[in-house]
């Protein structure tokens, strides 16, 4: 792009460029409500000047209250300026609760409130100054660059008559150009600062974005995290409802056929027999899928039912241990449940325990789960997918996962949860 | 042998109806709901309510509740409850109450078609049928007691007897002999202090009364 080289660079900021003529209008449309704030402080003493203490009192706090007032809107109307002018949206700073005279008292100690009063009482009257500087670069420097437009007017024998005083009339004219030439440079940099500090003190304060943007994602996520659960539920009560009772009455029907069929083929009868087998099997394989799921039992009658479900089927000695007076949320069951069923599977399958304490205990605002085994230890989250799979859920609800598993046991794993997300 | 059946899914109750007239039972009534249900065994009179936990209205546990009204109304009346998941406290509120002609089975046990005939009967004649998962979940729940006392085979064997087996039917199970069994049977209630009484099903009602934690 041209603008990148020097001179392009030079020729974008002309005098006579529309970004020069922009800047310049910024800067002016600024200055008349950057300059209020001292203006109102400053009117009662340009009129009067009392001397006791209760007026001067009155002529200082007065003004200051309606100061103190006209922030709000006049922070909107420069919004709506750098909106205008520049196509710079400042985002809308956080509502102030307690209507227009209310609102601002409150606010006093609001770090919100005192940004702006730096805005409107001590940066905007400086970048007023600016705007005032860009203006008498312009008017300066074209009246002085005119100057030999108008010396032939001005009375002979003056200093700057025509005639006889080529070199000061050409070191004025040079002056003037000089000055044209700076005068857009001068806008661009109140502009530039201008916006800078519109963005730092008029909108909403970065910590105070960041933090409400953190608590926005982490409700989003708790809604991702429950969206994904309550599909889940979804899932199993839509098989409950259809396969499973489907499947229910299709291994019931064979059953039945199977049992008071007479008369039928040797072969046909074995074929009904492998049906009946794969039906039940099938049954079986679904009930063990609804399980995983989310079980029925969970949502109606909370974790030591469910727990204690599954702490019958692993084919090891469970001691279990639910004190959890008042339920979690259905999200952080259904992950305490998958923490404690897998945990199991996987003593099972590679602990060789011979008894597994399993424990779940609300503490606050927390669930605490632990499965201890005593079996040959040597667990890594790292090479199971298992145990992975196990922290990144416990991780999807804000939860702590922890396991110490030396070689040769014992194995112990602690989770932590939040009741609610 | 006459039934009453409440069950709301359609298809199920459709093959129960068929399952029970096929195999020489009677089917009085067949219902949707809870309420239903009661209604009809008033009608009835049947030796047997097979009952779904989980009905219309609040898909909850309405059929173990109506069980309980059953169990005090009419007590002659056997009742076997089918249900998609074991919840123990649901079968310890219906052996609370009564010991004797109940049942409680996981719902996919219907399939099993000779066995499950096997726990109608036993429950209309006064008898048990606990699901083997309900059983491992009371004992799972009473592993503390003076049951941590009994060898494995005893276990196995109390398991059985609590899921209403008979001598014959644990020693066909285990593969050993009944005179075995009986020493097991023999050597459990010493361990558990119970104490000898009369009756049929002596056995299993001390069994189920000590799962409760009643003894």
């Amino acid at each position: 792009m041209a603008s990148d080289t020097l001179p392009g660079r030079v020729l974008a900021r002309a005098p006579w460029s529309p970004g020069a003529w922009r800047d310049t209008a910024h800067a002016a449309s600024g200055a008349p409500l950057q300059l209020a704030g001292w203006t109102i402080m400053a009117a009662p003493w340009l009129v009067w000047t009392p001397v006791s203490t209760l007026p001067v009192t009155a002529a200082l706090l007065l003004p200051a209250l309606l100061v103190l007032v006209l922030l709000r809107p006049a922070t909107h109307a420069q919004r709506e300026r750098m909106w205008a002018m520049l196509g710079l949206d400042v985002p809308a700073p956080a509502p102030r609760p307690g209507g227009p005279l209310r609102g601002p008292l409150r606010a006093l100690r609001t770090e919100d409130l005192w940004r702006e009063v730096r805005y409107h009482l001590v940066v905007g009257p400086l970048l007023a100054c600016g705007a005032v500087g860009v203006l008498l670069a312009w008017t300066a420097g074209a009246a002085l660059a005119a100057v030999h437009a108008y010396a032939w007017a001005l009375p002979p024998g003056g200093p700057l008559a025509a005639g006889g005083h080529a070199v000061r009339l050409g070191l004025l004219t040079a002056a003037g150009a000089l000055l044209l030439l700076a005068a857009p440079w001068l806008a661009a940099g109140v502009r530039a600062l201008d916006a800078r500090a519109a963005v730092r003190l008029l909108g909403p304060d970065p910590a105070a974005a960041l933090a409400a943007r953190v608590a926005d994602l982490a409700g989003k996520r708790a809604d991702v995290v429950d969206a994904a659960d309550l599909e889940r539920r979804r899932i199993e009560r839509d098989l409950h409802d259809g396969a499973q009772q489907r499947l229910v009455s299709l291994a019931l029907n064979l059953g039945i056929a199977r049992a008071t069929l007479t008369g039928v083929p040797d072969d046909a009868m074995r074929a009904i027999v492998d049906a009946h087998e794969e039906a039940k099997e099938a049954l079986a394989e679904l009930r063990d899928l609804i399980r995983g799921l989310h079980p029925a039992v969970l949502e109606d009658r909370g974790l030591d039912a469910a727990l204690s479900g599954v702490a019958a089927r692993v084919p090891v000695k469970v001691r279990l241990a639910v004190d959890v007076p008042e339920r979690a949320s259905s999200t952080v069951e259904a992950v305490a449940y998958f923490v404690v069923s897998e945990a199991l599977t996987n003593v099972v399958r590679h602990a060789g325990a011979s008894v597994v304490d399993v424990a779940v205990r609300r503490d606050g605002a927390r669930l605490l789960v632990t499965v201890a085994d005593d079996g040959a230890g040597g667990a890594d989250p790292a090479r199971g997918t298992g145990l992975a799979g196990l922290a990144r859920r416990v991780r999807s609800v804000d939860g702590t996962f922890r396991i110490v598993s030396p070689a040769g046991g014992p194995t112990t794993l602690t989770v932590e949860l939040p009741c609610a997300l | 042998m006459r039934v009453v059946i409440a069950e709301d899914s359609v298809l199920l109750r459709a093959g129960l109806i068929k399952l029970l007239e096929t195999s020489g039972f009677e089917v009085a009534e067949a219902v949707g709901e809870a309420a239903g249900l009661l209604a009809a065994v008033d009608r009835h009179r049947p030796d047997l309510a097979i009952v779904d936990v989980r009905m219309p209205p609040g898909h909850t546990d309405e059929g173990v509740r109506a069980a309980l009204v059953l169990r005090r109304e009419h007590p002659g009346v056997g009742v076997l409850l089918l249900s998609q998941y074991v919840e123990e406290r649901y079968a310890a509120d219906l052996l609370s109450a009564h010991t004797s002609g109940v049942g409680y089975l996981l719902k996919d046990r219907v399939a099993d078609v000779a066995a499950f005939l096997d726990a109608l009967r036993r429950v209309a004649a006064g008898g048990t049928a606990l699901d083997p998962e309900v059983v491992s979940q009371l004992l799972l729940r009473r592993q503390s007691d003076p049951l941590d006392r009994l060898t494995p085979r005893e276990r196995e064997v109390l398991a059985l007897m609590a899921e209403g087996r008979s001598n014959a039917g644990i020693a066909a199970a285990l593969v050993v002999s009944e005179s075995a069994v009986a020493k097991h049977i023999n050597g459990i209630f010493a361990k558990l202090d119970l104490p000898h009484a009369e009756g049929d099903h002596r056995r299993v009602l001390a069994v189920l009364r000590f799962l409760e934690g009643g003894t």
